[in-house]
């Protein structure tokens, strides 16, 4: 069942598109994350070009994250305050960030940033949680380190109470994570989980029971943004991808609930681990190894 | 005066008609498409177009089919840092975004350079100049090259004439395919008539190619009220974000 997809302009197997939005829906319900970092590559490497699998992702981002906000929401999980902070960031980083992806598309470069960036940010992160996992094989019970050092952190001015949070820190803080994860956002399609959520810990020192909450609300505003500057400029947001992926994400968020539930956190967060470093590797191979091609057309995606 | 004037237009105009007749319509070669629109739909995964056409007389039969024309810009890369990276670009003005040939005889053996070169019949003849006319030499032949070579690995550009089959001596038929990811607009089928070297009779026919219902539309859409269709990409996310929750919730 070939599906034309009227913005990507390729046809593709509509049961792979289902198949892999369920794979990465699978992955995010069992890992709690929320699989823009893993969807985008993946879109790439079926062929969708990179300007449309970013955009695209944004949008789908938009979906997830509103799914994921309603339940931490009743739970009362959410610091609005903060959100609000970060969203500003975010906003002024997407902008921004629309920016930089407009320029390097039209000076053919923007491929391999989108690339060269989830090698850098999968490698590293996938390196750091592996070896974090590891280390927790061997020590059992070890609790989150919450910032505790004074540092130049807490001499920043424009300082601002987050009642919620219990946090009292530079307004400047978290608008400056909302600016730097917005533009990952607009360059890489992600959602920035994977650099927010570690951010709100370990850099603003919130509480873990508002991080995920907080992180999911300020994605929708700062994903929503991103779609909409990407259907403005560059015209790179396929409704029909999104909706497919969204339907097999959805089937299969449900089962990757389930399966984690069995599974024990340090296993969980290996196995995360290894998938985030496989998808960093073969990115990374696919820019070392010599092209079958050397030369290439505008619009194609690498090889 | 006035009526003097329209009579010698009129005159004119029959004389011009007159002496192109013969040419254009001798019924030399005629040709048609048993379809002038390829309709890209939901399904679309290519389609094949049938010409069929008559000739008169001795005589090759090819056909070159021609996508709408549009710049292209052909990157090279290389190695920094291990990394590949696009280093030198070329632009190309008047690329046929798709081109296709049939013929009923090996084209080496029929069309001589010097035709193929004037009909641009071939990839190797398809005039493809480069934006900036400083470009020249080896460097513009190998981006050239490379522009036909990436063509054809997406299956825009033809490797090897498809055959053109005659039924009966002066009836001919040829299946141009249309593969999925040709792009939309006015193609134009060029079918050419050769004896002994020389193109005897030409007939060009308009393909359209184009997306219809659902597609045209959203793409339309996209374009023409951008804005409109990232809102309406936002509310869907959301909806669908909200609806996916609440399938959640039941469980």
């Amino acid at each position: 069942m070939d599906i034309y997809l009227p913005i990507a302009e390729i046809s593709v197997n509509g049961f792979l598109l289902l198949g892999l939005g369920a794979l990465v829906g699978f992955m995010s319900g069992l890992f709690g994350v929320g699989g823009g970092f893993l969807m985008t590559p993946l879109l790439i490497f079926i062929g969708v070009p990179s300007p449309v699998a970013v955009a695209t992702q944004a949008n789908q981002i938009v979906a997830s994250s509103v799914s994921g906000v309603l339940a931490h929401w009743r739970r009362d999980n959410v610091d609005v305050k903060m959100g609000v902070v970060l969203v500003s960031g975010g906003f002024v980083g997407s902008t921004v960030g629309i920016w930089i992806f407009t320029l390097l598309n039209n000076i053919g470069q923007i491929d391999l940033v989108i690339r060269l960036a989830f090698v850098i940010f999968l490698g590293v992160i996938g390196l750091l949680m592996l070896i974090e996992s590891i280390r927790s094989h061997f020590r059992k019970s070890r609790a989150p380190a919450a910032r505790d050092r004074r540092t130049w952190i807490d001499r920043l001015p424009l300082k601002m109470r987050f009642r919620r949070s219990r946090l009292y820190i530079s307004v400047l803080l978290p608008l400056g994570v909302g600016f730097i994860v917005g533009m990952l956002v607009a360059v890489m399609g992600v959602g920035g989980g994977f650099i927010m959520v570690p951010a709100m810990i370990y850099l603003l020192g919130m509480p873990t029971s508002v991080v995920i909450g907080t992180s999911l609300f300020q994605i929708i505003f700062v994903s929503a943004n991103v779609t909409m500057l990407q259907s403005m400029t560059n015209q790179t947001v396929d409704l029909v991808l999104a909706m497919l992926l969204l339907v097999g994400g959805v089937i299969g968020a449900q089962f990757g609930v389930r399966a984690g539930a069995r599974l024990k956190g340090d296993q969980l967060r290996t196995l995360l681990a290894v998938l985030v470093l496989a998808v960093a590797g073969k990115l990374a191979y696919d820019l070392v190894v010599t092209p079958d091609d050397l030369y290439s057309l505008s619009g194609m995606t690498g090889k | 005066m006035r009526t003097d004037r329209g009579r010698g237009l009129v005159a004119a105009v029959l004389a011009v008609t007159l002496v192109a007749l013969p040419r254009t319509s001798g019924a030399d070669l005629v040709a048609a498409l048993s379809n002038s629109l390829v309709a890209i739909t939901t399904g679309f995964s290519g389609t094949n177009v049938l010409l069929f056409g008559t000739t008169r007389g001795e005589g090759a039969v090819v056909v070159a089919v021609r996508g709408p024309e549009r710049n292209e810009v052909v990157r090279r890369k290389g190695r920094t840092f291990g990394i590949w990276i696009n280093e030198k670009e070329m632009s190309f003005q008047h690329v046929p975004a798709f081109y296709a040939l049939a013929a009923s005889q090996p084209i080496d053996e029929v069309v001589p350079k010097a035709a193929a070169a004037r009909h641009q019949i071939g990839v190797d003849h398809v005039r493809l100049q480069p934006v900036n006319p400083k470009d020249t030499g080896a460097e513009l032949k190998t981006f050239r090259d490379a522009l036909i070579r990436n063509k054809q690995r997406l299956g825009l550009y033809s490797i090897a004439p498809a055959p053109i089959t005659f039924i009966g001596g002066t009836l001919f038929r040829a299946d141009m395919y249309i593969p999925a990811n040709a792009p939309v607009g006015t193609y134009s089928v060029n079918i050419f008539l050769v004896r002994d070297g020389y193109v005897v009779a030409a007939e060009s026919t308009p393909l359209i190619v184009s997306k219809v219902g659902f597609e045209a539309r959203m793409y339309d859409f996209a374009h023409r009220w951008a804005p409109a269709y990232g809102l309406l990409a936002i509310v869907v996310a959301v909806v669908a974000g909200w609806l996916a929750n609440l399938v959640f919730r039941k469980e």
